[in-house]
């Protein structure tokens, strides 16, 4: 039915959803409706409601289809919904098929002319005529498109029963203060708000009202947050080369370079930062610099690291730190360049030919993207090696809330490294002597005085003095003790936390999926089935892994691509008990939600 | 810290030859890249490089394995096939007072790792780049390069048929500001452009003609020896004088052009081609390809431009070597994280 005053109030006979619904809103991308949306997300979020905002955008700079889902939970759940309550439709292109495929009594905004409202009754409209509201708030024809989307802004305040004095602050604070457009989109806000007032009646399905949830959070991306644990850890070599979804990882990082990065006195940068001609180039500027003992590291996707693989395996093997941030997306190959995925997983476990294990670090949210970044610094000067920080799209890419981050108070550690006194009282040094037992040798840097510690770097087979060597003993003993220097990698990886409901079926999963994973738990015990939950963190698995693996009955495996690559890691390491893990996949490129999960485990619980 | 006897010379450092010596090499006897690493001792002994200070980098190859037979005092990274230039970037980046010196060979910088040797001499990274050019793979057992002249025959007859490239025109046109051209079997020649290289501030690219004794030095070759020194045609003889000589040597007028540096080094350039100006990129380029067109082998230094801006200068980086930063330079307060929090409420 479509709405009208002449129906003072819409109501759906079902209790109002307070603080607890999705809205989709479907534009053409390039047409500014991410602002839009992200003044929408933000005046809900100013008012105290936790909120969630997933951008599903396509690999184009202007005039594909773009959804973007807002989800608000008085609950604090921030996964993406399968559900929506509200559709905001100004795409004429996907339209008709957004109503087709929308959730029976969902409430739909809409541009007038599309005349959607016959399409389906089960659906209540709201038709809008957002040209004749644009050409009367806004005097320069030029920017209607873009002012446009802006209107719509104060249409679903209305509806939903958002201050638009939040709005407003919102607009001023994502246009950053430029008067002129923060004034042209307030007006147009404004212009949505007071017609739809006088135009459209009150509805009872889902409201917006004020509550206390978001005080003091901030809203961050994570590649805002990794960026921000890089320029905290103080990286000075920065090689790197566009790809999505990882680019605004670097580009956040210049940005804040700009600012914190420079000699107070001189002006100068002490951090050299240098877009590379490809990612092969930007790894090896990672390596040589950190072999040089400059903290390094370079920010790339699943693509990037495959042509990388070359240089991760002389790394591992020639023992050079580096960080490596991989923001997974969809493969293989080009895959779907601006949807999620974990799919990363095995490749970044065992990346280059021959025998590699790597470091890799899973954060989970936004402190630990930042925390995580910070410390993976000092795990690749520490361990000598590559470390690989897997976040993904969802969570390098969407806006989360979050707690302030704390200042990371932690002296650096720079691992072992000899300077020229150090290397003068050794008697018998060999850069690749495991002196302490731990696989860890002691390494000198390049420049450094006195006639000693000068040694030749090499990929090809060396032995504990760094020379070439073709010895079947010399390469077992260094490839061993690089297997040794994983196992001492358990008792400094970040262990896994649980959520614990009490019971011997158990969940485990990493990073973006963890709001969806906690949502899920909830959903079955209100069913009567508890799980226990391990969230994972790093490679290689700890002690933590170990006991609850052994002390599962059953462990389901969330994750976040088609193979299960995080469960064929589980039944490597964990061969006596592989038959205990069970997938639970989701890898459309949508972000997981909890009823996908839900799902599958109860398909295995019903068998 | 000499090894060498008493009587053995010593350089302003007090070093001998013998200080900047590496491991012995395992390369074919008579092999033209052993010539190149004896230059490269002795320019840099005669120069007083400081050895503590080398980073010696290379890709995969015979040439590649050339480092270990040096400068023994500097340190040495043997990286991955054609991935020289990226890791001499990174590695002079972050410690800028490093004296870096890449080799790589025609197969490692002008095929699998064209696009690397590209982009390093665009940025133009503080470095000697050493091409040790034979036009052949030898580790491989023999097949063509991409150095290779077009109608070269193989030893086991094939004939090449695909052009050539060629690195010093490549350097050129890519505005490289040091690019010479020299031959394993004029030592003195190579001796003086490694000495004005080593006081050139950005990428020096040498191409040195270095015959492969063992799978590239047959009649019907174009890179044996006798046919390179058949047509090896030297430019110019060259003279380096180290800025802190140059009130001692005295130039003689007339035909000898000087090219400053500026750290004050000078080059002597006394012209044998005559209308060669190798300040003049133009005029260089089209006598290297008239050169190329008969068949010979221009050698010396084929473009000097000494003003170009080296990579640190370029990205405005501190004087310091950023390795040697301490924490507190790096770390922005907890002042600046809350006030950067603030901005994201």
């Amino acid at each position: 039915m479509t709405a009208t005053l002449a129906s003072p109030s819409v109501s759906g006979g079902a209790k109002t959803r307070i603080n607890d619904f999705s809205i989709q809103v479907a534009t053409v991308n390039g047409s500014g409706s991410q602002t839009a949306n992200t003044v929408l997300l933000r005046a809900i979020f100013q008012m105290g409601v936790f909120v969630s905002g997933k951008n599903l955008f396509p690999s184009n700079i202007a005039g594909l289809p773009t959804w973007f889902t807002i989800r608000a939970s008085a609950k604090g759940y921030v996964a993406r919904k399968a559900t929506n309550e509200m559709l905001i439709l100004m795409n004429p292109e996907t339209a008709k098929e957004d109503i087709a495929k929308a959730d029976a009594g969902a409430l739909v905004i809409y541009d007038e002319p599309l005349q959607l409202d016959k399409l389906r009754t089960d659906l209540t409209y709201f038709p809008v005529p957002f040209q004749k509201l644009v050409t009367a708030s806004c005097p320069e024809p030029k920017l209607h498109k873009l002012v446009k989307n802006m209107i719509y802004v104060g249409v679903a305040a209305r509806i939903l029963g958002v201050d638009m004095e939040e709005a407003k602050k919102a607009i001023a604070k994502q246009l950053k203060g430029k008067a002129k457009a923060v004034e042209l989109n307030q007006t147009a806000a404004m212009a949505g708000y007071d017609w739809a007032m006088e135009n459209l009646p009150d509805q009872d399905h889902i409201k917006v009202v004020r509550d206390n949830k978001t005080q003091g959070l901030i809203i961050v991306d994570g590649n805002e947050a990794c960026a921000l644990g890089a320029l905290f850890a103080g990286v000075t070599v920065v090689g790197w080369y566009p790809i999505t979804p990882a680019s605004s990882l670097v580009e956040t990082f210049i940005e804040y370079a700009e600012e914190y990065r420079k000699d107070p006195k001189t002006g100068k940068s002490n951090v050299a930062i240098v877009q590379m001609e490809d990612e092969l180039a930007s790894a090896g500027v990672v390596f040589a610099a950190g072999w040089a003992g400059a903290r390094s590291m370079t920010s790339t996707a699943g693509p990037g690291i495959s042509l990388m693989s070359e240089f991760i395996g002389l790394g591992y093997y020639t023992e050079c730190p580096g960080v490596f941030f991989n923001v997974q997306r969809t493969g293989p190959s080009t895959g779907l360049p601006t949807r999620t995925q974990q799919a990363d997983i095995e490749m970044c476990a065992k990346a280059s030919h021959g025998d590699t294990l790597h470091i890799n670090l899973y954060p989970g949210n936004m402190e630990e993207c930042f925390q995580f970044s910070y410390d993976a610094f000092d795990l690749a000067e520490r361990f000598q090696t590559p470390i690989f920080v897997m976040t993904d799209l969802d969570l390098g890419m969407q806006n989360w809330a979050s707690k302030p981050f704390a200042y990371p108070d932690k002296p650096y550690d720079r691992g072992k490294v000899l300077d020229q006194q150090q290397l003068a009282e050794i008697q018998d040094w060999g850069r690749y002597k495991d002196v302490d037992g731990d696989g860890i040798c002691y390494r000198s840097l390049p420049g450094t005085p006195g006639g000693k510690g000068a040694y030749f770097t090499r990929g090809s087979g060396h032995n504990d003095y760094a020379l070439y060597s073709e010895k079947p003993e010399d390469y077992v003993a260094v490839v061993d003790r690089l297997r040794k220097k994983y196992e001492t990698a358990k008792s400094y990886v970040p262990a896994p936390v649980f959520r614990n409901l009490g019971s011997d079926k158990g969940i485990l999963a990493f990073g973006s999926s963890d709001p969806a994973v906690v949502e899920a738990q909830d959903i079955l015990a209100e069913k009567g089935l508890k799980t226990d939950y391990l969230r994972l963190r790093a490679l290689p698995f700890t002690a933590e892994v170990d006991a609850y693996v052994k002390a599962k009955q059953v462990v389901y495996v969330v994750e976040q691509n088609r193979d299960g690559q995080m469960t064929n890691l589980l039944r490597e390491f964990y061969p006596e008990h592989a038959t205990k893990f069970k997938n639970v996949l989701h890898y459309d490129g949508l972000a997981i939600d909890a009823k996908c999960i839900v799902d599958q485990i109860n398909a295995f619980e019903q068998k | 810290m000499s090894t060498a006897t008493p009587s053995a010379p010593t350089n302003k450092l007090g070093m001998t030859k013998q200080d900047y010596v590496g491991s012995k090499s395992t390369l074919c006897a008579g092999c033209g890249h052993d010539s190149i690493t004896g230059q490269i001792i002795n320019a840099a002994f005669e120069s007083s490089i400081e050895g503590h200070r080398v980073a010696k980098y290379s890709g995969i190859g015979c040439s590649s394995k050339t480092p270990a037979y040096f400068l023994n005092q500097g340190w040495g990274f043997n990286s991955v096939h054609g991935r020289m230039p990226a890791i001499a970037t990174g590695a002079s980046l972050a410690n800028r007072s490093l004296i870096n010196i890449g080799v790589s060979g025609d197969g490692d910088s002008m095929s699998i790792g064209t696009g690397q040797f590209v982009h390093a001499v665009r940025r133009n990274v503080p470095m000697i780049y050493i091409i040790e050019d034979n036009g052949v793979y030898g580790l491989t057992k023999g097949q063509f390069s991409a150095t290779a002249d077009k109608g070269s025959h193989l030893k086991s007859g094939a004939v090449n048929n695909l052009p050539p490239i060629d690195p010093c025109t490549l350097a050129i046109e890519l505005g490289c500001g040091f690019v010479a051209r020299s031959f394993s079997g004029n030592p003195k020649q190579l001796n003086a452009i490694l000495k004005a290289a080593f006081a050139y501030d950005g990428t020096s690219v040498i191409d040195v003609i270095s015959p492969c004794v063992t799978f590239n030095n047959h009649d019907a070759s174009t890179r044996s020896y006798k046919h390179v020194k058949d047509h090896d045609f030297p430019l110019h003889d060259l003279g380096f004088i180290q800025y802190s000589e140059v009130e001692d040597v005295e130039i003689a007028a007339g035909e000898t052009e000087i090219v400053t540096f500026p750290d004050g080094s000078k080059v002597a350039i006394k012209a044998i081609h005559e209308g060669y100006d190798p300040t003049d990129r133009y005029t260089a380029m089209k006598a290297i390809h008239e050169s190329m067109q008969k068949g010979e082998f221009l050698t010396g230094l084929l473009y000097i431009n000494p003003q170009n801006a080296p990579l640190p200068e370029v990205l405005n980086l501190v004087d310091e070597p950023l390795v040697s930063l301490s924490e507190s330079a790096v770390k922005p307060s907890a002042e600046v994280l809350a006030a950067i929090m603030e901005t994201l409420k």
